[in-house]
């Protein structure tokens, strides 16, 4: 496999290419490299998370290129974030289950969310691991080109625990 | 890759109709369902039509099966039980490193939140590492969380897996349980239908949901001419359309057909079990696909009439019934489907039917845009 890109993004730092490109986090990519995106502000912090990421690591992709790309992210918390969100709609005293929460109440959201902006019907799939673990994801993104023959794989750890707490470390990959 | 063969080498379903493959393949041809109507389960407030197990009688076979004295959760021993029962049919020794456990669910252990908003419980990766760890085997197990697609991307990874070598066997279990937390969200999308589920039916109004595990367990094999069934092709897609709405045009479900029809002769397929959780938009949109591929004669069938939607199990057990359909020479009815509703007027029957055909198409769709397929056939001699 070979990596075309990757890309880092924390609370604190956003390094692309091994390179610093930001320091304002999720929110402050948004504006200072997308701010186009409305549906951007509905979602979770997860896919936001995830759509920044991936919008970084896209941006010189053709259309054609990504249609037939693969998308393939792990994480440990799964949607957890959003969970606890939900699950607060639905106590005994106060019910009022929100449809708008719990759509987001799936890890695999995100690949869904980044698929839309970017037109990628390929494939995607969202693993859960214990912790990030290199090793195992290569694993299962080097026997993804076994079945499938994707332009390019857009893979890697999204995890969001809370705002001063997450973690993408995305990159492009293709067969090589 | 090419000298590879995938083989099933086992099965098991655990659910409301049976705990063995053969005990719920003959609960379907007794027409037998699972679902009925459920009141103040859960804590929910509104009624909702489900199938559930039996807690008290599940706890009983727990403890016979799996001893009382474990710190597990009913839906990890419900996985364990079905792993044990299929390891236990083909005699594998789970503790050996060539064997990987992967976990097909979409929420676990999520009932934990109700008592305690950070339960560690509520891991997926959690369940997974007890469920191996309970056989010994040490190894990292994948989770497979990928809405309701789940069940067949699971046996996709397994096959990946066992391609690339460092394992043979692969122990691939799915399941999930239902919970406040999940019926009352698809009641808040007004996606449940209040009675018996009507698969592709012009009165569908929606689906139910169901509790279950199935555990499905391949091994790579390089000798040639095996009997049984093995792996043929599979397909993941993206809609790139919507989250929560399936694909007018049912781009995804039609490329992962498309893809699968490129490996497999359309002769040689008995059916295609179809996603058919009897949403309006899901039979609609899963007809188009077929339609698309050019599968309007071939026959297709659905199981949630028997089992409600039953989320990281549904696509292992549909599998499995699958298999034991074709072995049958049969095509499983789809329980309550009368009239066609839907645009194209595809195959589909509340019957018993006959095939003399040796392989079939899994296919499923789900949130986040997903659909997926796999196809198996079999080989030789059963």
């Amino acid at each position: 496999m070979k990596t075309l890109s990757h890309i880092q993004i924390t609370p604190s730092v956003t390094i692309m290419n091994e390179k610093v490109i930001s320091n304002s986090g999720i929110n402050g990519i948004y504006r200072e490299f997308i701010g186009d995106y409305p549906k951007f502000f509905k979602m979770d912090p997860l896919c936001k998370l995830g759509v920044v990421a991936a919008e970084l690591l896209l941006k010189d992709r053709v259309a054609e290129e990504k249609e037939n790309a693969s998308i393939i992210l792990f994480n440990r918390n799964g949607s957890l974030i959003t969970d606890r969100k939900y699950q607060k709609t639905i106590s005994d005293e106060n019910y009022f289950p929100s449809p708008a929460l719990f759509v987001y109440t799936l890890a695999n959201i995100v690949t869904g969310e980044i698929a839309i902006r970017n037109k990628i019907y390929g494939e995607t799939s969202f693993y859960i691991l214990s912790h990030q673990d290199e090793d195992v994801m290569d694993e299962v993104v080097k026997n993804t080109f076994l079945t499938s023959n994707p332009s390019f794989i857009l893979t890697g750890w999204v995890d969001y625990d809370d705002e001063e707490h997450y973690l993408a470390d995305m990159k492009l990959v293709n067969q090589l | 890759m090419g000298s590879v063969i995938i083989t099933k080498i086992a099965d098991n379903i655990i659910s409301p109709l049976g705990v063995t493959s053969d005990e719920n393949f003959e609960a379907i041809l007794s027409n037998e369902t699972g679902l009925k109507n459920q009141e103040g389960t859960f804590g929910v407030p509104e009624p909702f039509f489900a199938s559930l197990f039996d807690r008290k009688e599940m706890s009983g076979l727990f403890e016979k099966e799996i001893g009382s004295n474990c710190d597990l959760t009913f839906f990890e021993k419900l996985c364990i039980l079905s792993a044990k029962k299929a390891i236990e049919e083909c005699n594998l020794s789970p503790s050996e490193s060539n064997v990987l456990f992967i976990l097909s669910t979409t929420k676990g252990n999520i009932e934990c939140l109700e008592d305690s908003l950070s339960d560690n419980r509520c891991y997926l990766a959690e369940s997974a590492y007890r469920i191996a760890k309970h056989f010994g085997n040490g190894n990292i197990p994948l989770v497979v969380s990928n809405a309701c697609i789940s069940g067949v991307c699971a046996q996709i990874a397994a096959v990946r897996e066992l391609i690339g070598g460092r394992y043979r066997y692969a122990v691939v279990v799915g399941g999930d349980v239902l919970s406040k937390f999940i019926v009352s969200g698809f009641q808040s999308f007004k996606a449940l239908s209040p009675v018996q589920c009507k698969p592709y039916d012009k009165d569908r109004i929606g689906l139910n949901l169901g509790e279950a595990a199935g555990t499905i367990i391949l091994e790579a094999k390089t000798t040639p001419g095996t009997d049984g069934w093995e792996y043929v092709s599979s397909s993941i897609h993206n809609d790139a359309n919507h989250i929560s709405g399936p694909s007018r045009t049912g781009e995804g479900s039609f490329r992962v057909l498309n893809d699968i029809l490129q490996d497999v002769n359309m002769e040689e397929v008995g059916f295609v079990n179809v996603h058919g959780t009897s949403t309006v938009y899901n039979d609609e949109m899963e007809s188009i696909a077929l339609h698309r591929a050019n599968m309007d004669q071939v026959p297709i069938n659905g199981l949630k009439g028997y089992y409600g939607h039953t989320l990281g199990a549904a696509g292992i057990i549909e599998t499995i019934l699958s298999m034991k359909a074709i072995e049958n020479g049969v095509v499983l009815p789809t329980k309550g489907f009368d009239t066609i509703g839907t645009t194209y007027k595809v195959n589909i029957s509340n019957r018993i039917r006959k095939t003399d055909k040796s392989a079939f198409i899994k296919i499923l769709s789900g949130f986040g845009g997903s659909n997926a397929g796999i196809s198996y056939m079999k080989g030789g001699e059963l």
